[in-house]
């Protein structure tokens, strides 16, 4: 286990992303004044410790670790579950097996800084979660509920969808490489040759790689191919809180032939969200942390795996970087961890992440992590379900985060959840929404033209 | 299954036909479902559910479930497999408006009954189900469902052969054994 290199950051996003207020755009709104910063958003600095560089804020008071319960003895999973009937209409927010149609999306409710817009890409998506993009411009987009692959394709301006794999095992990790598309199930890794030259008939997927526990809760994978050559992914802890086997809670890789397969990191309970610092080379991911330990704690984190094979980021031992685990804690401090870069708010559920090199959106965006939260559940008001954009030093280290993307909670309801985003050809981001089955396109600069929709 | 099997014989294009918003009355639309899950919204077909009140988002998510054979249960898959969206909708909501099943003529012994009202409240089985477990939203009714569909669906969720919508129900039944499942079932089925 290693030592902190980094100091965790009491980023209250959260707060802040819900104080915001909610002021309509419409569907395709360009707003005349090129200016990147969002006036009404104002900009969220890491309140680190003091000193810990230009634009840091004290830190805010830290909370303490919550005691122990004595009476019963709840499951594991229940630990810390309070028996107010404040908690009764607090329970997991299943998306609609139903998409929502093109024209009711929450579009016009989605706020976004000055200049960029917004368009539906695609929709009818029904459970529309990672996104993948080919250098043919197909999109494709994986499920987690529906055992489904779909690609999103132009055909003279108009986008088809098709769903080009059925009756997989919750298949949320998708990846590309030199035209392979690689689909990450909860229990088994598995590839389509060339399948972008078949969208309409497309071949059955070829497992490669079946060595894995075949538990649902956090079952489903995030899956990247890293600069090795490599396939990543994460087996999550199954359960909301407990004591891992040696084959769960942790990230592997394999090579692309499923073969050589090795642990690269240990203590993490479960990730939706993976990608690789464009200069650095390292592994950036976003964690989501225990239900049921209070409203405000602990903080989801944004993790980076500087050392392959040796990294321990915490679970069961400690939750959000900072807080001994009040049933797994005792004997252990979270200075045996490594510590997130950032902490992401709690129970706020950042799923999606990428890096930024493409050349659309203005400079500062450059290099920056967009972070796709889905939302909370385990929490009396609803934080989350944004779209954060965080700033890096030059050392890879947090210097700030603000919301980019805001608008899909209403009156404390979801109207969409985003999940993961994904980058086209001309810099443009796409955006997918499980609650509503679509895919949503952002671009900086004029308007584009509507996109029409066919399927 | 054998007897759940006589739903086979309605034809899932007879129930479509019937299904328009302009069609008849409510009994005449629910008539095939009922044929098994009980005429008076109360099965009494073994293993299957009693179907009265159930909250319309879960009643969507399980026919679409069985639409697309993300669940299996061969009545059920081929009663639904010509339905559209908007009629699961409707079927849906039409369910969540009948009378709630009723506890059977049994109390069950009060002493059981006690200790499983503890174990119950223990593992915050109230708390997503509501504390008169008469569930919301995505989260089912299971107030005097029937004893045996209860202990069914707790033990296909425990080991997996019955995949959930999400993972919720594996996660949270993941520490527990055989024997709390059991009272789970006999506790919940008596609800009065």
């Amino acid at each position: 286990m290693r030592a902190a290199r980094s100091r965790p950051r009491n980023l209250l996003l959260a707060a802040l992303a819900a104080g915001v207020a909610a002021t309509a755009v419409p569907a395709i709104a360009q707003q005349p004044n090129a200016n990147p910063a969002p006036s009404a958003q104002p900009p969220v600095a890491p309140s680190a410790q003091p000193g810990a560089g230009p634009g840091s804020q004290p830190l805010t008071s830290p909370t303490p670790a919550p005691s122990t319960q004595t009476s019963t003895a709840p499951p594991p999973w229940a630990q810390g579950r309070p028996d107010t009937p404040a908690v009764a209409n607090l329970a997991p927010v299943a998306p609609p097996p139903i998409p929502t149609p093109a024209d009711k999306l929450p579009v016009a409710k989605l706020k976004l800084p000055r200049g960029f817009n917004l368009e539906v890409y695609a929709a009818g998506l029904t459970n529309a979660r990672s996104l993948r993009v080919d250098d043919k411009s197909n999109v494709y987009v994986s499920t987690r509920l529906l055992g489904r692959v779909y690609a999103v394709s132009d055909k003279n301006g108009k986008k088809e969808v098709k769903t080009i794999a059925t009756g997989l095992n919750s298949p949320n990790g998708i990846a590309l490489h030199n035209g392979t598309l690689y689909i990450a199930e909860i229990n088994k890794i598995s590839k389509i040759d060339n399948v972008a030259d078949a969208l309409d008939n497309p071949l059955k997927p070829t497992v490669i790689y079946d060595d894995l526990p075949s538990d649902a809760p956090h079952g489903w994978k995030f899956l990247t191919v890293g600069p090795d050559n490599k396939l990543y992914f994460n087996v999550g802890a199954p359960c909301n809180i407990c004591m891992p086997s040696d084959r769960h809670a942790q990230i592997r890789r394999i090579n692309l032939d499923g073969t050589g397969a090795e642990v690269v990191a240990r203590g993490v309970r479960q990730i939706v969200g993976f990608d690789w610092h464009p200069m650095m080379k390292v592994l950036y991911f976003t964690e989501n942390q225990r239900d049921w330990l209070s409203e405000d704690q602990p903080q989801d984190k944004l993790n980076r795996l500087l050392h392959p094979g040796q990294d321990n980021f915490g679970f069961p031992y400690c939750d959000g970087g900072d807080i001994p685990d009040p049933q797994y804690g005792w004997g252990h401090s979270c200075d045996e961890f490594t510590k997130p870069i950032a902490q992401l708010g709690p129970h706020t559920a950042p799923l999606g992440m990428r890096f930024y090199t493409g050349k659309m959106f203005p400079k500062d965006y450059r290099n920056a992590i967009f972070i796709a939260r889905h939302g909370s559940w385990n929490r009396s008001k609803k934080i989350g379900a944004d779209v954060v954009v965080a700033r890096l030093n030059p050392d890879g280290t947090v210097k700030s985060i603000e919301p980019f993307m805001t608008g899909f909670i209403q009156d404390a309801n979801y109207v969409g959840r985003p999940v993961d985003m994904e980058w086209l050809k001309d810099g443009s981001m796409l955006l997918s929404d499980d609650y509503n089955g679509a895919v949503y396109r952002i671009t900086y600069g004029p308007p584009p033209q509507q996109v029409s929709m066919r399927h | 299954m054998a007897r759940a099997g006589k739903a086979a014989t309605f034809p899932a294009a007879f129930l479509a036909g019937v299904l328009p918003a302009f069609a008849a009355d409510l009994e005449e639309k629910l008539t095939p479902c009922l044929a098994c899950h009980g005429v008076e919204r109360q099965s009494e077909i073994e293993s299957v559910p009693s179907l009265g009140a159930q909250p319309a988002a879960y009643t969507v998510i399980q026919l679409f479930m069985f639409r697309e054979q993300l669940r299996v249960a061969e009545p059920m898959n081929e009663m639904t497999k010509e339905l559209s969206d908007d009629e699961l909708q409707s079927i849906a909501e039409m369910i969540a408006k009948q009378a709630a099943p009723k506890p059977p003529a049994d109390p069950g012994d009060p002493k059981r009954l006690e200790r499983d009202g503890a174990l119950v409240e223990q593992n915050h089985c109230n708390v997503c189900h509501r504390p008169d477990f008469s569930g919301r939203d995505n989260v089912p009714r299971i107030a005097d469902q029937r004893e045996d569909y209860l202990l069914k669906t707790l033990r296909e969720y425990k080991s997996g052969a019955r995949r959930g919508y999400d993972a919720t129900m594996a996660e949270v039944l993941q520490p527990l054994d055989d024997a709390q499942l059991i009272e789970f079932a006999y506790y919940l089925a008596r609800l009065r």
